[in-house]
């Protein structure tokens, strides 16, 4: 009996997974649904769910329109270097919070976490200004700097968390071994924080592939990645929604893949440390 | 080959390889997204052809590309040969000494052919500061069958009372036909523009001669209470948030009895995605009486940034752009309907683009619209659907949201002109205009 009822709330925690799973992708399921549809079919009312005239024309016009490769190129290369950039600097930096604390690191710790809460756009005038004297506008190593300075805090606090993890004797025993600080870091920490640094550098590959806001405001017509591909298909005075998705879907597919590929990872490193 | 001679073919084959280089330069230009726009980056390849310039389109919707190229000009950030920006910042830009005259177009070109409303606009102190590349009034779009069946005849210029009166009768709910579809969604040009031009037939105004907020009026409260209960009777459900996309999408699947809204409009509804393009009537947009119509003046317009180190060449991509040869190459491939219109009065003059069903309505429309006097009651600002000031963008924006709070049922009309009048009260005072 008792195992019976195991059996039923795992049926019904199974469906209400999937159900809250199929909510959540519903809107990028639709998006890629209409991506198919012609400018008519995608504002039909009621809306087409699967039976309508599958076209792949969006894609073509978006594909002959846009300049698709640079766009794609450009986001690697932000979302890639910024992370890997943000990474090599943060390693060191939660090293010495979770293993040499002093009194304020956790004052600086909070510090860094408060400017995330300053909006954007409060601080647009004065960068852009600096990216003009510094001749950054419109430059693809500009921005990969300034999306890794906007995701450094969270890139600290996700590896001071699983560092803290760690105990500190092994540290302190590969010290006795005779560590040098560079070796203690690489050889010995770096290893059992594996998971831990896989889950960050994953999640802020995401982050800095859909980051928006310094995307747009700091890109012209060279260093613009996927987010403005998006941008430029987004029109309040014209009906494109079918052509608009399918910019979309090619803008997210690649994320799409790779978090698809990755999420063991990303679950797991999620789950290990103290970002639970 | 001698040295000699490998060393003059280097020499002229390096000469002739940086002479296509110089030759071959480049324009950037910020862009929105729409028809007209994305029609016109189809034919760059046509003007690189014909000067060697090669062109670089950044385009962007039209809220996040105000504001890209706001940050831009303001900063001398240089990232833009050609801006497309609109009849509300031509003119305050160009008194800012942000934007190159376009004082020295060629005689060809034509400037005397462009229409004196949309070069009037595009102005300051009658210096040209944006060459318009099409032009757009607003006007009354509605269904000719349903307003048969409704034993009503649609006037050429009709009264609001007129309009309310056949909205109510064309509505349907059980077939889901609304009357009437009007813009109500919040944001200066959306919502706002439309309630304003609305205002403006009512004999109401965003302020008087001495720059005093005049959303305590009896006009403004007879506007909005107007507005309101006709699209609460004849609207269609959730009009509080639609805007021009909406409703095209709604009176192009035959759920809009009427729409007044743009005049570039026409060609959508008109168009192959349109389920009703066989029965649609054009009219003037309505007025009260007063002398003033609702219907506004807009243009999008191509302008230099001062400070580009391409300015021959941008102004020589504009040239081309806004040109009647550009009209007659579109006019050409894609048929007279495709053509950007509302800039030349020699476009009017075509007769075969005045066979386009909506162009001869486009036209009184554009010409029965005046910037410089929009109002029943005289103002000191220039602009029909805005004030060409700074301050109007965003105090315009907060204005709409509250006004859009008042159509969804979350405030009264007088509450929402109330705070209309505390918001714009604060902005003068701040901006030092009182």
């Amino acid at each position: 009996m008792a195992r019976a009822i195991t059996t039923n709330r795992k049926a019904v925690n199974t469906a209400l997974a999937w159900a809250i799973g199929l909510l959540i992708f519903f809107p990028i399921l639709w998006t890629m649904l209409t991506s198919f549809k012609t400018e008519a079919q995608a504002i039909n009312d009621p809306p087409l769910f699967l039976f309508f005239d599958w076209t792949t024309e969006n894609y073509s016009t978006v594909m002959e329109r846009s300049n698709y490769g640079r766009f794609l190129w450009n986001s690697i290369f932000i979302a890639g270097g910024s992370t890997i950039l943000g990474i090599i600097i943060a390693i060191p930096a939660a090293w010495s919070m979770a293993f040499v604390p002093s009194r304020r690191t956790k004052d600086i710790l909070l510090w860094m976490l408060s400017t995330k809460m300053l909006p954007a756009v409060g601080v647009l005038y004065p960068i852009y200004l600096l990216f003009i004297n510094l001749g950054l506008l419109d430059n693809v190593f500009g921005l990969t700097f300034i999306i890794m300075l906007i995701n450094l805090p969270i890139i600290v606090w996700m590896l001071y968390t699983y560092f803290r993890e760690i105990p500190g004797e092994i540290l302190e025993a590969a010290r006795m071994d005779g560590a040098t600080l560079k070796s203690e870091i690489l050889y010995v920490l770096t290893p059992m924080a594996i998971p831990g640094i896989a889950s960050t550098l994953l999640l802020n590959f995401i982050l800095a592939w859909n980051e928006a806001f310094w995307t747009l405001n700091l890109t012209a017509a060279k260093a613009a990645p996927l987010t403005a591909f998006i941008a430029s298909y987004s029109s309040p005075e014209g009906l494109f929604y079918a052509k608009l998705s399918a910019a979309s879907t090619m803008a997210i597919a690649p994320i799409l893949i790779l978090g698809w590929f990755s999420q063991k990872q990303l679950v797991r490193g999620l789950t290990f440390g103290a970002v639970k | 080959m001698s040295i000699k001679n490998a060393l003059l073919t280097s020499v002229v084959g390096f000469g002739l390889t940086a002479g296509i280089a110089a030759a071959q330069s480049t324009i950037t230009i910020a862009t929105v997204n729409n028809g007209d726009m994305i029609r016109m980056q189809g034919y760059t390849d046509t003007f690189t052809e014909q000067t060697g310039i090669n062109v670089e389109w950044v385009t962007l919707e039209e809220n996040v590309l105000r504001q890209r190229v706001t940050t831009d000009i303001t900063t001398k950030g240089g990232q833009f040969d050609i801006m497309t920006i609109g009849m509300y910042e031509t003119p305050i830009w160009g008194a800012n000494g942000w934007l190159v005259p376009l004082d020295d177009l060629s005689e060809e070109y034509n400037v005397a052919d462009i229409l004196p409303a949309m070069a009037g606009g595009l102005s300051h102190e009658g210096t040209l500061y944006a060459a318009p590349f099409y032009g757009e009034s607003s006007m009354i779009m509605y269904r000719t069958d349903l307003m048969e069946a409704a034993g009503l005849e649609m006037p050429t210029a009709p009264t609001w009372e007129f309009i309310a009166e056949a909205a109510a009768a064309m509505t349907d709910r059980e077939n889901e036909i609304n009357g009437i579809c009007l813009r109500g969604k919040a944001g200066w040009g959306e919502g706002g523009a439309f309630i304003t031009t609305m205002s403006n037939s009512f004999g109401a105004r965003w302020f008087d001669m001495d720059w005093n907020p005049q959303f305590d009026t009896e006009a403004w409260a007879n506007t909005l209470n107007f507005y309101k209960s006709m699209m609460d009777a004849s609207g269609p459900a959730g009009y509080a948030t639609n805007g021009f996309n909406e409703n095209l999408s709604l009176f192009n699947q035959g759920k809009c009895g009427m729409w007044i809204d743009a005049t570039v409009a026409a060609s959508f509804v008109t168009g192959d995605d349109s389920t009703v393009a066989d029965h649609v009537g054009f009219a003037l947009a309505p007025d009260t009486g007063l002398g003033k119509r609702s219907n506004w003046l807009w243009a999008w317009a191509l302008a230099v940034p001062a400070g580009t180190q391409q300015e021959a060449e941008a102004k020589q991509f504009i040239e081309w752009a806004t040109s009647t040869d550009y009209i007659d190459l579109v006019a050409a491939n894609e048929g007279w309907a495709n053509v950007p219109p509302g800039a030349r009065k020699s476009l009017y003059e075509n007769p075969e683009y005045l066979k386009v069903p909506f162009a001869q309505m486009t036209l009184d429309s554009i010409l029965s619209a005046d910037p410089s006097n929009p109002t029943v009651d005289p103002v000191p600002y220039v602009g029909i659907q805005f004030a060409a000031i700074p301050e109007f963008a965003g105090m315009a924006t907060e204005v709409s949201q509250e006004f859009s709070a008042a159509y969804a049922g979350q405030q009264t009309v007088e509450e929402a002109l109330a705070k209309a009048q505390d918001i714009a009260n604060e902005v003068m005072e701040g901006a030092g205009y009182k």
